[in-house]
């Protein structure tokens, strides 16, 4: 290699930098973690007898082969936006949010029971009802926030304890007051009115309005957290109680405040779900969004278009391992491994990081060597 | 032993982190008999030097000799076995233990039985302090004695060890004047009992009293080793800083007018409900600047958060300008024209991982015009930024550099420009120095006389009595939670003080009784 060529591809290389480099900085761990996850999963296909190529093309297929996959994936991908905003947001605030499932399943609850007892018209009917789900997981975050702002209880224990709790209001409601009259005697409450429910965008699939809404506020959650007052006292508050209580923002009233806005976005989750897929409430209703919330916060980096595309990926992993199971005859649960090791190698970053510091060094090394060559070569 | 064969060398140590050179080919060698100081600012390398004669990093390059014989030390077992102690500045005892159980902590003395022999290691511990003069009590536990004796523990327990070489790291940061004149006679007393010390500090007058020569390092750089009979002062700040500096503080006599902060009373108690603050009365007029000095830990840092609403009172008043401000909340106090740089930037005064921008709106990042309602106007934030890193000389690439990659110096200059810039009716700066240097010393004692200059309050709190002395117009001594001493700042004298300092003088009334108690 010559000096001007490589001079030239060094200058090339420091302007792509420039515009791309932050972005991709932030890339390298969850992109290097997913290639790594794929790479190990191979070998567990592998060990199993089955080509690990055809099984991820069959995956790939699955999740996006025609409008169907398609519409399905991005239908699995709405919720977890929501429950993986509403881990981020709390995360942003240091709070450890893990009761999303709880204030989902409360969301759902909520926009049911508008959804069947209120006789409205759409246009009041059907925002009202998604708002019910905000209103309800907000208060049901908001509680284990107020706890902990007042009584300095732990979020982690109040929010698993409001998970149970959830649960087995929901299961009282669903098979007691809220349950559907109807000969079959099916724990099921009644169907949502028409005018409660989300229009579907993507025949044949299910796919409802949900995800453009879930996008919107995903939006509006970066807007909130970057670019407003509020962000900016519920990030303090996370990075430093200290300074921030000393800057005379209120670290309590913040915090109270990320676990509403955090029981209120995973609460949105459950609303759409109910109103865009289920349409009422079943027994045993427990589909654990907001368990893989957590997962989809840390894959993106609690940060909302991060969170957005994580939520994209465990939504193609899910829908694609059906396709992988019929298609390549390789088990789904191969994809429950690579799930786990995706989010093993994010919360290992020093594996994933190492990587590149070995690549670089291989550079330098390389270069060094270059050098070295040039420097005997002037010297002759 | 000769003379001339030093009892610890260091030949062209060199220590490379990626990105940064720590030291460059530094040479340094301790002799028998002598107090050797090691002098440089933060982040000059000092403790670089340490750690690698201690084995806590391995050198880049270079080599360590003790007692003319080349040794490889690995990790800090092996310095020890080489006769090599340290005292750190951050003390390493453990609280609820003695000194006798710390003292022998990592080299048990064992019974025939193989259980401790505690008897033993007391006694030994007892002819060690008397051979070296150094006073503990072996079974007084840790958390019940005084910084001093702490200090002597630590010591003890690197002589207990065989040190044939004391390294103090900052030794004198936590001590009154009295105790510091206490440690330089125990530092006399090693070397003439064959042991050298290393005296590490950046405090020049503490150099010039105890040290036979110093050796001077600039960012990594030995800038040289000079015997102490042609040094002064003026001469170590100029070889550590680089350019000649400004050591005294340099201000007229102030002009106090009417009544700014009127504390009166103050009462507080600590989290456990023990009481910190036993009735706290001062007045800080406009155009003066009060002084708070006082051994770290007597109610100092209680004070200023009560006085700023981090902290409820339990009785008493705070007034600010004939308005009672007492537990008001922390937003109202700055709104109200209190102006505070917290004594630990880390703690309280910045957002490490915020922009500079970031951090230098905190506590009006919701006023117009850095926000409307609750959209925040970058433009006029960066602006704002723009400005004040040109004001005070921050040096920075550009204002969206995180707080945390900027030096100390640095940092506390993004807190000051903040606090200045609220144009404040009262500035109350604690500890606005520390671990800053020189140069930058230089330009905030400055600014905060400009303060005063300007007709503002100013009420400064800190440790080291050069400072207090230095910039204070009256200064008031703390002990025990009290205001004990009042003293006019040029009448003031450190020995004065410290009489104050160590609660054996007092010439102001016994407060009333509060609440407490």
């Amino acid at each position: 290699m010559t000096t001007s060529e490589k001079s030239t591809t060094s200058v090339w290389r420091e302007r792509i930098m420039l515009i791309v480099g932050p972005f991709l900085q932030r890339m390298i761990l969850p992109v290097g973690a997913i290639f790594m996850a794929l790479l190990v999963g191979a070998f567990f296909i592998l060990a199993i007898g089955k080509n690990p190529v055809t099984a991820y093309a069959a995956l790939l297929k699955g999740a996006f082969g025609d409008i169907y996959s398609i519409g399905e994936t991005l239908e699995n991908t709405t919720p977890l936006i929501l429950t993986g905003l509403a881990v981020a947001f709390a995360f942003r605030a240091k709070l450890f949010n893990i009761g999303a499932e709880g204030q989902f399943l409360m969301g759902g609850l909520a926009a049911t029971w508008v959804g069947t007892n209120l006789t409205l018209p759409m246009v009041i009917h059907l925002p009202l009802t998604l708002l019910a789900g905000v209103i309800v997981g907000g208060l049901w975050g908001g509680f284990a926030g107020f706890l902990k702002a007042v009584r300095g209880v732990h979020e982690v224990i109040s929010t698993i304890m409001l998970n149970f709790i959830a649960m087995f209001f929901i299961s009282y409601m669903v098979t007691g007051p809220m349950k559907e009259e109807s000969a079959l005697n099916i724990p099921q409450t009644a169907r949502i009115a028409d005018t409660a429910q989300l229009m579907n965008i993507l025949p044949p699939s299910r796919l409802s309005a949900g995800i453009i809404i879930a996008l919107l506020v995903a939006g509006f959650i970066w807007w909130l957290l970057w670019k407003t007052t509020v962000g900016y006292e519920v990030r303090a508050v996370g990075l430093n109680y200290f300074a921030a209580e000393f800057g005379g923002i209120k670290p309590n009233y913040n915090m109270f405040l990320a676990m509403m806005i955090s029981g209120g976005l995973a609460g949105l989750g459950g609303a759409i779900i109910i109103s865009g897929l289920f349409l009422r409430y079943q027994h045993g209703f427990e589909p654990g969004y907001g368990f893989t919330a957590i997962a989809v916060s840390l894959v993106g980096a609690n940060n909302p278009p991060g969170v957005v595309l994580a939520a994209l990926l465990f939504a193609t992993l899910s829908q694609g391992a059906l396709g992988m199971q019929n298609m390549a005859d390789v088990p789904q649960d191969i994809v429950y491994v690579i799930q786990a090791l995706v989010i093993f190698f994010v919360a290992a970053p020093q594996i994933v990081q190492a990587l590149p510091d070995w690549i670089a060094k291989r550079r330098e090394a390389a270069q060094a060597e270059a050098e070295g060559a040039q420097l005997e070569g002037g010297q002759a | 032993m000769n003379k001339k064969t030093p009892v610890i060398e260091m030949r062209d140590m060199t220590k490379v982190f990626p990105g940064v050179i720590a030291n460059d080919h530094i040479n340094l060698a301790v002799y028998e008999g002598e107090v050797l100081g090691l002098l440089g600012e933060n982040g000059a390398g000092k403790s670089v030097l340490m750690s690698v004669l201690y084995g806590l990093y391995p050198p880049t390059e270079g080599e360590i000799f003790v007692r003319g014989k080349q040794v490889d030390i690995t990790e800090p077992k092996v310095a020890i076995e080489h006769g090599i102690g340290m005292v750190h500045q951050h003390f390493m005892l453990v609280p609820p233990f003695t000194v006798a159980e710390n003292i022998i902590l990592g080299s048990e003395p064992r019974t025939g039985a193989g259980t401790l022999d505690i008897a033993k290691a007391a006694e030994d511990i007892k002819a060690l302090s008397e051979k070296y003069n150094l006073e503990v009590d072996p079974y007084a536990k840790i958390e019940d004695i005084s910084v001093g004796m702490a200090q002597r523990v630590e010591i003890l327990k690197t002589m207990y060890r065989g040190a044939q070489v004391l390294i103090l790291d900052e030794p004198t940061a936590v001590l009154t004047p009295q105790e510091i004149k206490g440690l330089f006679k125990i530092m006399r007393n090693l070397t003439e009992s064959g042991v050298p010390v290393i005296f590490i500090s950046h405090k020049l007058k503490e150099l010039m009293e105890i040290c036979d020569r110093v050796t001077v390092i600039r960012r990594g750089k030995m800038i040289g080793t000079i015997g102490i009979e042609d040094a002064s002062p003026q001469v170590l700040a100029s070889m550590m800083v680089g350019r000649d500096v400004v050591l005294e503080v340099d201000k007229e006599a102030g002009h106090p007018k009417e009544v700014t902060l009127d504390v009166k009373n103050i009462h507080a108690v600590d989290q456990n409900g023990l009481p910190v603050l036993n009735g706290v009365s001062f007045q800080v007029r406009a155009g003066e600047i009060v002084g708070i000095a006082g051994v770290a830990g007597n109610g100092q840092s209680e004070l200023i958060e009560v006085i700023t609403g981090l902290h409820k009172a339990k009785s008493g008043a705070v007034q600010l300008m004939g308005e009672t401000i007492t537990n008001h909340s922390a937003k109202q106090i700055i709104h109200g024209g209190i102006a505070t740089i917290p004594e630990d930037r880390h703690h309280r005064g910045l957002i490490l991982d915020f922009s500079i921008a970031d951090n230098g709106v905190l506590g009006s990042h919701d006023q117009p015009p850095f926000a409307r309602w609750i959209r925040r106007n970058f433009d006029a934030i960066k602006d704002y930024a723009d400005e004040f890193i040109q004001e005070f000389d921050v040096r920075t690439p550009n204002q969206e550099a995180l707080v945390r990659n900027l030096s100390g110096g640095n940092q506390q200059k993004v807190i000051i420009a903040r606090e200045i810039g609220r144009e404040p009716n009262l500035l109350i700066a604690a500890q606005p120095t520390r671990g800053v240097d020189v140069g930058a010393i230089e330009f905030i004692h400055k600014r905060i006389i400009e303060q005063r200059d300007a007709g503002k309050a100013v009420l400064v709190i800190s440790n080291e009595l050069d400072e207090v002395m230095g910039l204070s117009d009256r200064i008031l001594v703390m002990f025990h939670g009290e205001i004990v001493g009042e003293i006019p700042g040029e009448e003031a004298t450190e020995d004065e003080l410290g009489l104050y300092m160590a609660g054996a003088k007092r010439n102001t009334p016994p407060s009333q009784g509060g609440e407490t108690k």
